[in-house]
């Protein structure tokens, strides 16, 4: 693997309630990818977020951006990284185009008006460049707060939540505009809770759970190494229990014996697990089993983060 | 694109900027709404009530609470104007911009206490202005009354920036200016000088650090004072020190900043 560009070594925050908000937190973001941190509420993703950038001052551990120690050469460090919050914060009686300004001028670049307009225009914001920011949707509002991430032209780019109440239609234009930016060559880490969002824009993802980093791969990767097929046989009788001649296969029966449950197949071979669930459907009507119907498909990142969080889980409970 | 190590300058210059066109955009509340209520003071106090009063300490009435009336302002809208700026972007979220930029403790208080006293200062001028429509009055030592008000204007705007972090309500960040410092000025020699206060009631007075603002720049103005000049220097310089002092032990542990 090339130098990250971002190299987070042990870092963790013990807020002074007591909360541990990371714990020993081992993350390496490579030049140009989009990755996507994914995780439940609570489980760390913004605690994160702030201590790259300043917000939040980690209790222990240490970042080094662009090959600066983001404790000791903050000021060259923070001037590469650009953040979009997840709360829409900014100051709603400013207009637009000033509000951008500002941020470029925050991050000690000269006025460039034309940048200014070349960031606006493709947000689709320049016709509103002297609108109050205050009088645009929430949709707008929420592209302005990238313009401003984007004013001081950062080659690292957060954004935390960045379709978070957005309307699909919106949410695709967004996916779109950070596919722009990540081919224009900046580095994005994002977190979401749609997890489509993930599956759809990164390139590698980022499992954190109550502060700690569960894994780390490419989405392929994981697809691969945990992706499993499952299989919902509709019987045309409800049975009592799973028939002695299926106890090779992974299935279960549902609740009101109606349906035959199968999860199996590995990610190493896509196919294995279709193969399976045809060997399975034999193997039923030669022991007289009907069915009306099978819903077969394979498992989605949602699938996998969603296990690996019960897992994690139950196995602290 | 790179910023180097060094002092961010535009971003200390841009917080300057947009602090002092929030006030713009606010004037009515920052400049005006302060301006009449001063100019009330000088027609009731100065022209009516002041007319049947005797000089003090050789100076007429009416220019007498001039210095009084000036700081009463200045420490009231410095401090709260600070306040303001910097409790604002806490409470709207908006803060996020400014501790994620590459700008530190100078850039920070250059823009937001430099917008603030420099909003006072031009409160100072246009009070100083309004009152020779009501008051006769001459400046004995006019570098000394600038560079005065100067300095209690950056002292009052450290300690509204400090206010603005400490509080977590808009009850608290308008208790010290309404709670304290508006009485303590009242009672710090505006409308009379401290040495006319009965027995115990002139050493109480003393008590009061406001009094030897009051006092300090009085004797800028008139050349007469209840305290020496290098006294109210002293503690106004102290007091400085002492801002900076807890503005630097905020950025440096992210007191209510980066928690």
């Amino acid at each position: 693997m090339p130098d990250p560009i971002l190299s987070i070594k042990g870092l963790t925050k013990v807020y002074s309630g007591g909360v541990k908000a990371l714990d020993n937190v081992e993350l390496d973001i490579r030049k140009g990818e989009i990755f996507a941190l994914l995780g439940p509420n609570g489980a760390g993703k913004t605690t994160l977020i702030g201590a790259v950038c300043g917000l939040v001052r980690p209790t222990s551990g240490t970042m080094v951006a662009f090959g600066s120690d983001l404790a000791r050469d903050w000021r060259t460090a923070r001037a590469r990284i650009g953040l979009v919050p997840q709360e829409l914060s900014t100051d709603m009686f400013e207009t637009v185009f000033r509000a951008v300004a500002y941020s470029r001028g925050l991050f000690g670049l000269a006025p460039d008006k034309a940048r200014i307009e070349e960031i606006l225009r493709s947000l689709s914001l320049w016709e509103k460049k002297d609108s109050q920011i205050r009088e645009l949707s929430g949709g707008m509002k929420r592209r302005v707060l990238i313009a401003k991430a984007l004013a001081h032209e950062p080659d690292l780019l957060f954004l935390d939540e960045p379709t978070a109440g957005v309307d699909v239609e919106l949410r695709k234009g967004m996916w779109q505009q950070i596919g722009a930016l990540s081919e224009r060559g900046t580095t994005i880490i994002l977190t979401t809770h749609y997890i489509e969002e993930a599956e759809l824009m990164a390139d590698r993802v980022g499992i954190i759970l109550k502060g700690q980093i569960l894994m780390v791969d490419d989405k392929a990767s994981i697809m691969k190494q945990m992706g499993s097929t499952e299989a919902i046989i509709s019987l045309a009788q409800s049975l009592q229990a799973v028939p002695e001649s299926l106890s090779a296969y992974p299935v279960t029966l549902s609740e009101d014996g109606c349906s035959l449950i199968y999860r199996g197949g590995s990610g190493d071979d896509a196919s294995s697990g279709n193969v399976e669930v045809a060997s399975l459907t034999k193997a039923l009507i030669a022991a007289g089993i009907d069915y009306v119907g099978i819903d077969i498909h394979d498992s989605s990142l949602e699938d996998i983060f969603v296990d690996l969080v019960s897992e994690r889980e139950e196995g602290t409970a | 694109m790179a910023l180097g190590g060094t002092f961010n300058a535009r971003g200390a210059w841009s917080i300057y900027v947009r602090e002092l066109m929030r006030a713009m955009r606010t004037a009515f509340q920052s400049i005006l709404s302060p301006v009449l209520t001063t100019s009330l003071y000088f027609v009731v106090f100065g022209t009516v009530i002041g007319a049947r009063m005797e000089p003090v300490d050789g100076v007429a009435y009416g220019a007498f609470i001039i210095p009084g009336l000036l700081m009463l302002t200045l420490l009231g809208e410095t401090t709260s104007n600070s306040s303001f700026g910097i409790y604002m972007p806490r409470f709207t979220g908006t803060i996020y911009e400014l501790l994620s930029a590459p700008v530190g403790v100078a850039e920070t208080l250059i823009g937001f206490v430099g917008a603030a006293a420099t909003k006072g200062l031009i409160l100072a001028a246009i009070i100083l202005g309004t009152a020779t429509f009501f008051v006769d009055y001459e400046i004995k030592y006019p570098l000394a009354a600038v560079g005065y008000i100067m300095l209690v204007a950056a002292s009052f705007s450290l300690f509204g920036f400090i206010l603005g972090i400490w509080a977590d309500s808009f009850e608290k960040l308008g208790i010290i200016p309404l709670l304290f410092l508006t009485p303590l000025t009242f009672l710090g020699g505006t409308f009379y000088s401290i040495d006319d206060l009965p027995g115990v009631w002139s050493t109480i007075a003393y008590a009061n650090p406001i009094a030897f603002l009051v006092s300090g720049l009085r004797w800028t103005f008139y050349g007469t004072s209840d305290v020496s000049i290098w006294t109210s220097l002293g503690l106004t310089f102290g007091f400085l020190a002492v801002c900076v002092a807890v503005i630097a032990f905020i950025f440096k542990t992210g007191w209510r900043l980066r928690e």
